[in-house]
């Protein structure tokens, strides 16, 4: 049981571990700040007075909030050479998967973000003589942002748990190191329980910061 | 994409190891998805509904626990968690029993430790509705509770819970669909669910890609879409009187 366990693998496993860590957090970044970028978009097509752009957004979101990411990460990944052509590897077909897919997500914490901006400030916005992007840019979106940040992290926070699913392609993320060393050195329970500790804590100490951020937030109104 | 050849033909094929067609495989990998989703949504529903309820009682203690479980399975990602499951916790069992799991058939082992990865995993969340559902209702309920003799007990049963589940549905009803998408997690213990299916259809027929996917795709959408009208419907029975939501 316990006693056959021989946790001095984990220091060597460290730079692979390291290695797998950076290209999680990298995955969970360029996601976020594609995603965030592309789902304000979204949510401004979706809020926009065109019927046609509107309803466009509202299939894209809704369809990828119905397929498990799991399943959009093996399309893309198979579907993309044999459209294109183009080899990318598991890794940077992941970064396109996760910024398109997580785009959904955020285009709706966005929505709700704007639509919980009072009518007024569009009106006040106008009738200064701005534009409806200069409107949306300077007035809505500041505020939107700001009023989301909780609700935005906390998706960034299951992003970043969603990233080990990128296993499924073979991307060499923090599970793959942990399953390639422990495999190769015979020790998978010690690396499965070591990684699993990193996750908690990023998770953690992440969820924590969302409960500080919430509570400043609710002193401010 | 103008060379890729078509073939729907190969769901009438047989698959390589075994008698039955690739549809029939399909058909049966929707039933162990189903069968995954929905025993680890039970499992969820009442381990989250005891711990989320913890959160809010006046014991410390069991505050404490309750707030302990829900960080400790909230934390770790899920296919973590299932790896946990499956590939430690057969190790640090007693001699006997670690033999006897491993020796299971590797469907029903597999199917068994994806069940308690994803309903614990998704309990947390559970746990979490259910505690903002019981804080979102006014001091009053509670105070009313005990001042007309109710005991604590008695408070969450008759006054409070009754309230706060009816208030959680349509949250709930995204956990529940969420269980059937994180499902899918059981393909890397080898139970022969949807993804598991279709990744191995991409292999067998050599590249078939777009047919091997979209089925499966398109069988997960209806599962989603079915949870989400069944949590409608309950959410409709159930609506509370009075509140802005009530027609």
């Amino acid at each position: 049981m316990f006693a056959s366990l021989d946790f001095s693998i984990v220091l060597q496993a460290i730079p692979a571990i390291l290695q797998g860590l950076l290209y999680s957090l990298e995955l969970t970044v360029v996601a976020m700040v594609g995603g965030v970028i592309l789902g304000t978009l979204l949510a401004l097509c979706r809020l926009s007075s065109n019927a046609y752009l509107g309803f466009a957004a509202k299939v894209y979101v809704d369809l990828m909030r119905s397929i498990p990411l799991l399943m959009m990460i093996l399309w893309f990944f198979l579907l993309v050479p044999l459209m294109t052509g183009v080899r990318m590897g598991p890794e940077n077909s992941a970064l396109i998967t996760f910024t398109l897919f997580q785009a959904a997500f955020y285009s709706e914490i966005m929505r709700a973000g704007i639509q919980s901006i009072a009518k007024g400030q569009i009106n006040a916005g106008f009738a200064l003589g701005m534009t409806y992007s200069q409107t949306m840019a300077n007035v809505i979106l500041p505020q939107a942002f700001r009023n989301m940040l909780p609700v935005l992290l906390t998706q960034t926070f299951v992003l970043f748990q969603d990233t080990s699913l990128v296993y499924a392609v073979g991307a060499r993320d923090l599970l793959w190191a942990a399953k390639t060393v422990g495999i190769n050195n015979g020790r998978t329970v010690e690396m499965y329980i070591f990684v699993s500790l990193i996750y908690f804590v990023i998770c953690f100490s992440l969820s924590m910061f969302v409960k500080y951020m919430n509570k400043r937030i609710a002193i401010i109104r | 994409m103008n060379n890729y050849h078509w073939n729907w033909g190969i769901f009438f094929q047989t698959i390589q190891n075994g008698d039955v067609t690739y549809l029939t495989w399909i058909i049966q990998a929707l039933g162990w998805t189903i069968a995954i989703s929905l025993v680890a949504w039970v499992i969820a529903l009442a381990l989250g509904s005891l711990f989320g309820t913890l959160r809010t009682v006046p014991n410390r203690g069991l505050a404490l626990l309750g707030h302990a479980w829900v960080e400790f399975f909230r934390n770790v990602p899920i296919l973590m968690q299932l790896f946990i499951w499956y590939f430690v916790v057969p190790e640090m069992l007693p001699h006997d029993l670690s033999m006897w799991v491993k020796q299971m058939d590797p469907q029903i082992s597999g199917f068994i430790f994806s069940v308690i990865a994803l309903g614990l995993f998704t309990s947390a969340r559970v746990a979490e509705q259910v505690r903002a559902g019981i804080q979102s209702l006014s001091r009053g309920q509670r105070a009313a509770g005990l001042a007309i003799g109710f005991t604590t007990f008695q408070t969450y049963r008759y006054v409070l819970l009754p309230m706060a589940f009816r208030i959680i549905i349509p949250p709930l009803t995204s956990e529940f669909m969420n269980a059937f998408k994180n499902s899918g997690v059981a393909y890397s213990v080898g139970v022969w669910e949807l993804v598991f299916v279709s990744n191995q259809m991409v292999e067998e027929t050599g590249g078939q890609v777009i047919e091997s996917l979209i089925v499966p795709t398109i069988l997960y959408i209806i599962c989603s879409y079915t949870a989400n009208r069944v949590m409608y419907f309950i959410e409709k029975r159930s609506r509370v009187p009075g509140l802005i939501v009530a027609k």
